[in-house]
């Protein structure tokens, strides 16, 4: 049996490897080449390590490269390409391309390439606002369902399911003829009701998430349920949401182009590349392409590229998850 | 002695990642002959997988064979095409691997899958693969093989998966068994029960089997030979006795050392290695062990030692060391001593538990009184009607005092985890009492309960799960401080820097995520965690369970050191009785949710009173051939009953060797062995105290604690 002092030292050697020394070293002595528990090697985090294993997908760089193209197009363009989009022109009706208008005009008389631009800008400011609304309600829904689970985890869901079973479309036509068209009021009818689906997969999510250690650990603390969903679930959750996003902001603008199409979108001076559409279906048989191609190349381009990037964002966030 | 049935020659692997490549393994020589086993014996990440993948040719994507031979008789498996070497596994080669509920195929039938191998390779009907799997499944031990054949793994319990997996690999009479941790999700009565079907079948098969385990007791009695493994390299080989007793590489005899053993005294610290393994994608010049040795010189860091020594036993060490370590403890230099005497009082004391909990007229820090806690088994998809419940904890009834280490042992679904749960008060019992102070946790809201849970916190087993990945260490370390409201941000600050000195890390841990450290240091800051709020008793659930065996020591004389530098309270669960032994002061061993043992280290490994402590103990592996291979007897036959629907009486009864009707009619009472010392058994193994002490029979354990 060893006397109480021995065992002091080795309790409070400068180390513990050292403490049991085979050796008796000098005070001070002890110090060795690395630190008690190791070096702490510096890795990459885990968004750079997703980004690498994104960067590595051709396909998934092209589609950004593309939409940040589309972007400027939209937002930037204007103030290079100057085009009346407010007074209609009888005069200029159905111009074909010529210099003074790039893509022609359409049936008012409008620059066919601005009114791409102005369609644009709304097209992703609703995309962006309805996905935004749809993802904050979904995410704070899923979560508390998750994490509370019982009763009111199954009330809130058999909701949902029962918003799901609603047919979307009707339920947005007939608000979108109630409310007048601004691009908020689309915003929050699309955002309104497309965040089911985010609240779900946020609640599967999270009926992981709540039984890892680090949740009990921070209960164990006395941290309660509002610490428990903003600090530790819904960051945790923050992948499955990111990747949520590209995929509903794809979905609105879909939305919007039908609401357009079918004459129940945005009010003037506003347009949508749908009502663009809606109203160059009587002309495509007479020729005129320039009403149809563009717009609807430029729908497919886009809502192709937020999807191509949400599929590459999946793979690249498992990585990351992998890493973990 | 016949010519090897598999002989690796040089053998170098190496696994292309995207930006760096792995050197996993490199230089590797290894023989086994017919009916010998070879234990290989590593850390994770030391290569021993990877070596029987490459033998296997089913290296991970990226991994190839650089350079070396893999001969089984005379044929070479290097280079060979994929066909051929399709031919050879399952039919010359057979694996066993360590996780068999991922490894069987859940939609098959385990006839189907022990049958596979039988028709790939042999060309055998339907009728005949089937007779041969029934014939294999018997050998192997499996109960009622016949009925079983049409059961689905997940209908079997891990013991019997495994043996299932061992018949899958038996079933083509390989002549070389390649098995990969093969006990290590089992518990261990199941695991000495596996280990002794593996040993008989060597026997009567005649295979060459090559060992793979991280375990030292596991090894120990069942192989000839010995090879230890560090970062890729064989560090040393050797006949079994002659490596335990006679080492020459400091890594062996640094891991023999880090080990905690039952018969060892509990007050000296374990010898520990400092620091990590190396980062294989950039292995070091010189020795790989060098950063990490006590002996280190210059040379060591600059050449790399080859394989010398005798014929039979080889090392690859400049400086080789003669046997274990005799661990001789330091004097306290000057600047420790004063802080260093109060430690010492409090290790080597006699434990305060030993005598009552009234002893010292202050009412005990932990109570538990008569818990229960129950998991409704439900079913219905809307309704979820309760039909049946799991008796996770029945009627534990136990104390712990003010700085006292308590340590609860059992296997897997003993309920030992759930008792952890009640207290700290992530849980409400079913019945019965969990008090604190005196106090009961779960009956408190709001800021009463937040303040209350300072006085316990939790360190959990997985040190993956347990730190949030989103945060860095400064917030995690600060988090518990934030939600009690206490100090202001700089205080706050200033407390985690010193915590994070107290567990060993460097500051520049401060700004770094979870995912950036390794197991070991993960455990350190969940340490720290646990600390931030001094608590009164910590509660660790299977602190070290999930480290390797030289990190292992160097967490448990942290865990050690820390708690008795803090004066605090610990309960520390675990199904490793060598690291509860070495750990805690008095021991509670739990089976199937009820208490059937509490004693002091000693109590329970030298008197042990209950048939299942006492079998617990000789089923573990001990790191010493001589112990393990006098070992003839498997301590405890038979599966581990459902906690849904517990056995009557004694739930010990169905596996107990002493089992008699009154054990299936009346639940034993707790008898009284000496002050510190009892057990729930009608037909003890020792003698108990006079019946007035017993009289009292369960509630007097109960009763001591409140009086």
């Amino acid at each position: 049996m060893a006397e109480p002092q021995d065992i002091s030292a080795v309790g409070f050697g400068e180390d513990l490897g050292q403490g049991v020394a085979l050796i008796p070293a000098p005070s001070g002595g002890l110090h060795q080449l690395v630190p008690d528990a190791g070096d702490v090697y510096a890795t990459s985090s885990g968004w750079r390590l997703a980004w690498r294993e994104y960067a590595s997908n051709k396909l998934a760089l092209i589609a950004l490269a593309l939409l940040i193209l589309v972007v400027l197009f939209c937002f930037v363009g204007p103030i290079f390409y100057h085009s009346n989009q407010t007074l209609s022109n009888p005069l200029d009706q159905t111009q074909p391309p010529s210099a003074a208008h790039l893509l022609g005009t359409d049936e008012n008389g409008f620059d066919e390439l601005g009114r791409l631009m102005l369609g644009g800008q709304s097209a992703l400011e609703i995309g962006a606002y309805a996905s935004l609304v749809a993802i904050v309600i979904g995410t704070l829904y899923g979560a508390i369902a998750g994490l509370v689970g019982g009763v009111l985890d199954a009330v809130l869901m058999r909701f949902v399911d029962v918003l799901l079973s609603i047919p979307f479309l009707i339920v947005v036509l007939v608000l979108a003829t109630k409310y007048s068209g601004t691009v908020l009021d689309i915003s929050l009818v699309l955002g309104i009701f497309s965040w089911l689906v985010p609240s779900r997969l946020v609640r599967g999510e999270v009926l992981t998430l709540r039984t890892r250690d680090f949740v009990i650990a921070a209960q164990t603390m006395g941290a309660n349920r509002r610490r428990v969903i903003f600090r530790h679930l819904i960051p945790n959750a923050m992948s499955v949401t990111i990747v949520n996003i590209t995929f509903l902001i794809a979905d609105s603008i879909l939305a919007l182009a039908l609401l357009g199409f079918i004459g129940f979108g945005l009010q003037f001076p506003n347009t949508s590349w749908g009502d663009m559409l809606g109203n160059a279906q009587t002309y495509v048989t007479n020729g005129e392409w320039w009403l149809v191609y563009p717009v609807g190349g430029l729908l497919v381009i886009v809502v192709l590229c937020f999807n191509i990037i949400g599929d590459a964002l999946r793979d690249a966030v498992d990585v990351r998850l992998r890493r973990r | 002695m016949a010519s090897p049935a598999l002989k690796v020659h040089d053998l170098t692997t190496e696994i292309q990642l995207s930006r760096a490549t792995v050197h996993a393994v490199g230089n590797v020589d290894l023989e086994i002959a017919e009916g010998e086993t070879l234990g290989l014996v590593g850390e994770s990440g030391s290569g021993k997988s990877i070596l029987g993948l490459s033998i296997l040719g089913l290296l991970p994507n990226g991994g190839h064979v650089t350079g070396g031979s893999i001969k089984l008789y005379d044929r070479e498996l290097v280079g060979m095409k994929p066909r051929e070497l399709r031919e050879i596994r399952g039919n010359d080669i057979a694996m066993i691997f360590q996780d068999s509920l991922s490894s069987l195929n859940p939609t098959k039938s385990i006839g189907e899958q022990v049958a596979e191998p039988v028709r790939l390779h042999r060309g055998a009907s339907r009728k005949e693969a089937f007779d041969r799997a029934l014939e294999v499944l018997e050998l192997v031990g499996l109960p009622r093989p016949r009925e079983r054949m049409a059961d689905y793994p997940h209908q079997l319990s891990g013991g019997l998966r495994q043996r299932v997996m061992i018949a899958i690999a038996l079933s083509c009479e390989p002549k070389v068994l390649l098995a990969d941790e093969p006990t290590t999700a089992l518990d261990v009565t199941i695991q000495a029960q596996i280990l002794k079907v593996l040993d008989d079948l060597e026997q009567r098969l005649g295979m060459a089997t090559l060992l793979v385990t991280h375990d030292m007791g596991v090894v120990a009695g069942r192989s000839k030979r010995i090879n230890v493994m560090y970062a890729g390299r064989i560090v040393e080989t050797a006949p079994s006795e002659e490596l335990f007793t006679a080492m020459r590489h400091p890594y062996t005899q640094a891991l023999l050392g880090s080990i905690p053993r039952l018969e060892s005294d509990a007050s000296k610290p374990l010898l520990s290695i400092p620091g990590l393994p190396p980062d294989l994608t950039h292995p070091p010049t010189g020795c790989r062990f060098a950063a990490r040795c006590r002996f280190a010189t210059d040379q060591c860091r600059a050449q790399e030692p080859p394989l010398t020594g005798s014929g039979d036993h080889q090392f690859a060490c400049w400086n080789p060391v003669e046997g274990p370590a005799i661990i001789t403890v330091v004097r306290p230099t000057a600047s420790s001593a004063p802080a260093g005497t109060v430690v010492a009082s409090v290790i080597n004391e006699p434990a305060p538990a030993v005598s009552a909990p009234s002893s010292n007229g202050s009412a005990p820090l932990l109570e538990l009184v008569d818990v229960v806690r129950e998991y409704p088994v439900t079913a219905g998809a809307l309704l979820k009607r309760k039909v049946n419940s799991v008796k996770a904890v029945s009627n534990v009834s136990l104390y712990v005092n003010p700085g006292e280490s308590f340590g609860l042992v059992g296997e897997s679904g003993c309920g030992k985890t759930s008792l952890g749960k009640l207290i700290v008060g992530i849980e409400k019992p079913d019945g019965g009492h969990v008090k604190v102070n005196g106090e009961e946790l779960f009956r408190k809201r709001g800021g009463e309960l937040r303040r209350a849970r300072r006085v316990v916190q939790m360190m959990f087993q997985d040190p993956y799960g347990s730190l949030d990945p989103r945060m860095r260490v400064r917030s995690i370390l600060r988090e518990p401080m934030q939600i009690q409201g206490i100090g202001s941000t700089k205080d706050q600050d200033k407390r985690v820097r010193e915590l994070l000195g107290e567990v060993g890390l460097p500051v520049n841990a401060l700004e770094r995520y979870p995912h950036e450290f390794s197991g070991g240091q993960r455990q350190r800051i969940a340490l720290a965690r646990a600390l931030v709020l001094e608590p009164k008793i910590m509660v660790a659930d299977e602190p070290v369970s999930a480290l390797d065996v030289s990190i292992r020591s160097q967490v448990l004389n942290l865990m050690k050191r820390l708690q008795a530098e803090h004066g605090m309270a610990s309960i520390v669960i675990s199904h490793d009785l060598a690291v509860v032994k070495y750990l805690s002061d008095r021991i509670g061993v739990m089976y199937l949710g009820r208490l059937v043992e509490l004693g002091t280290g000693d109590d329970i490994y030298r008197r042990a009173a209950h048939p299942y402590t006492d079998a617990l103990i000789k089923t573990i592996p001990v790191p010493d051939p001589a112990i393990e291979k006098a070992k003839t007897e498997v301590g405890i036959r038979g599966e581990l009953p459902s906690p849904i629907d517990p056995p009557s009486g004694c739930r010990f009864r169905t596996r107990c060797p002493l089992a008699q009707e009154i054990c299936a009619e009346v639940e034993p009472p707790m008898r009284r062995f000496s002050p510190s010392h009892q057990a729930a058994c009608h037909f003890p193994l020792q003698t108990p105290e006079p019946e007035t002490a017993a009289a009292n029979g369960a509630t007097s354990a109960a009763a001591t604690g409140v009086s």
